[in-house]
């Protein structure tokens, strides 16, 4: 029994340790669902199942989210430019910003929230009804049939959604800045013409890969080692906690990598 | 007691040990344990709740590995087994888990299906009559499209074994099969798990706190207690066993000698 002075350092390596295994179990996860991605047989029809789900599903809540922040774009642009008689910037300041930004970042955090949560709790209640154990009793890979197609879906999907995010909240910025508030048209496009160069939407692009590997690795993954994770509880409940912490641990996943490929990559 | 070998073995556990928790809270759930399951036979798993029974079936599996010991299935030990090798092992296992562990996304067809299309290079055609042709048997023609959720427990039971016996497996491992049946459907699926084992010969592990009636279908019974595990060649030898311990566990689960009077 450790007492006294020690407890604290017993408890502080406790969780030190109880991490590096989680880290260990997560990178083992990502490492066996890439090379699931590489395994016959390939499901293609459930590949297909899950870019709809994914990626057509979430088609509607990325072009509400994409025209109501472009639109603000488009307002608080030009309420600043027009302090500096720069209006005709307007278009550049609205799409440098999504393209680099805006898009890739709120159509991850809108893909964490919809699907991440849904493949999560999917996976965790497999994991606590035995589905996943019986997979692996029928010596069918559990990563290569119930992960990978998730994953591959995902990113083919993500990039997607975020181009589509870009090109709605391009022209939310332009219903906002120019037909309401009188922006010059021509200018608008113009200047994004000029300022947007494959630079911008490589990194966007980039980006938005990174975050869906991200989203699914984390949604999944806490979904897969629910019945392991300490304080999660037992059945429903369990469940429930994970998915509330995958949501939230990817999305903070998705802002710090955000930062990090930003100043990488710029 | 201990088992001698006489017939040919499907699984073989020399001194095998089992801790569980570190430090403070450890529990030994099984310690050096050594006993075997004879092929084509019927072998009961017995014991309280938290003796290690549904870890034996894990250690099995190789999905648990043990502190101590070798587990060999078909003589070969699964200890040392990395997991492509395991993976291709269990390919000659069945197992139905206590829940049945159906996928609750598809239908009876498609749960019993799924081993055939991700393990053989049968067609859809070949699948779908080798399916129906299980379904009947099981006497669960009709329900192919029902879904888990819309099934009884003792069909769910069917299904799960109808799923565990499409690849043909050498042993059939069944987790506590007839928790949350009623007396009667118990009976049936003990009936029907007698039926199919003598139909396809394999070998049939059932671990199970169904006791004295699941004792009715061994050949051997391992029962499992306080970390030993002692064999038995049928329920009688249980309560006129010659350790204390056993002799406790028959009166505090089956009333001691008067309740296998019928057996």
């Amino acid at each position: 029994m450790i007492t006294g002075w020690a407890r604290p350092f017993f408890f502080l390596g406790d969780q030190c340790l109880v991490l590096l295994a989680d880290l260990g179990s997560m990178g083992i996860f990502l490492l066996s669902t890439l090379t699931g991605l590489f395994r016959p047989p390939f499901r293609g029809r459930e590949l297909l199942r899950q870019m709809r789900f994914i990626g057509a599903g979430s088609l509607a809540v990325i072009f509400f989210t994409a025209l109501t922040s472009g639109m603000v774009l488009g307002l608080q642009g030009h309420h600043t430019l027009n302090k500096f008689s720069a209006e005709g910037m307007l278009g550049s300041a609205v799409a440098l910003t999504l393209v680099m930004e805006l898009g890739p970042i709120l159509t991850a955090l809108m893909v964490a929230g919809r699907a991440g949560s849904a493949i999560c709790a999917e996976i965790g209640i497999m994991r606590i009804s035995e589905q996943i154990d019986a997979l692996e009793c029928m010596a069918i890979d559990p990563f290569r049939y119930l992960i990978s197609p998730k994953l591959l879906a995902a990113i083919l999907t993500v990039p997607l959604l975020t181009a589509i995010f870009d090109v709605v909240g391009i022209y939310g910025g332009y219903l906002a800045g120019v037909k309401l508030m009188g922006a010059n048209s021509g200018a608008y496009f113009n200047s994004m013409m000029v300022s947007v160069t494959n630079h911008e939407i490589r990194l966007g692009i980039i980006k938005s890969f990174v975050f869906a590997l991200l989203i699914v690795w984390i949604s999944a993954g806490r979904g897969y080692f629910v019945h392991r994770i300490r304080g999660a509880g037992f059945g429903a409940e369990s469940v429930s906690k994970v998915t509330t912490q995958a949501v939230v641990l990817s999305s903070i996943a998705v802002l710090i990598f955000d930062y990090l490929l930003t100043a990488v990559l710029l | 007691m201990a088992y001698s070998e006489t017939v040919a073995t499907a699984i073989e556990f020399i001194k095998v040990s089992k801790t569980f928790g570190g430090h403070e809270r450890s529990n030994r759930v099984l310690n050096e344990v050594s006993w075997a399951v004879p092929k084509g036979k019927t072998t009961v798993i017995a014991g309280g709740s938290g003796q290690g029974k549904s870890v034996t079936l894990k250690l099995i599996l190789g999905l648990l590995k043990p502190d101590s010991g070798q587990i060999l299935v078909h003589g070969q030990d699964v200890v040392k087994m990395g997991q492509t090798q395991l993976r291709q092992l269990r390919t000659k296992f069945g197992v139905l888990f206590q829940g049945a562990a159906l996928f609750d996304s598809m239908n009876v067809f498609e749960n019993i299906a799924l081993p055939l299309r991700e393990r053989t290079k049968l067609n859809d055609e070949e699948i779908r009559a080798k399916v129906m042709a299980t379904l009947a048997t099981l006497e669960l023609a009709g329900h192919e499209e029902k879904f888990p959720a819309q099934l009884s427990g003792g069909m769910k039971k069917r299904v799960g074994l109808a799923r565990a016996l499409q690849l043909e497996p050498e042993i059939v491992l069944f987790d506590e099969p007839t928790t949350g049946l009623d007396p009667l459907m118990t009976l049936e699926i003990y009936r029907l798990f007698q039926r199919m084992q003598k139909q396809l010969g394999y070998t049939a592990v059932i671990v199970s706190h169904d006791i004295p009636k699941v004792f009715e279908l061994a050949d051997r019974i391992v029962l499992i207690n306080k970390g030993e595990a002692d064999v038995f060649t049928d329920a009688g030898q249980i309560i006129h066993s010659d350790k204390p311990h056993i002799r406790e566990f028959a009166e505090k689960t089956i009333g001691g000698a008067t309740a296998f009077r019928s057996i």
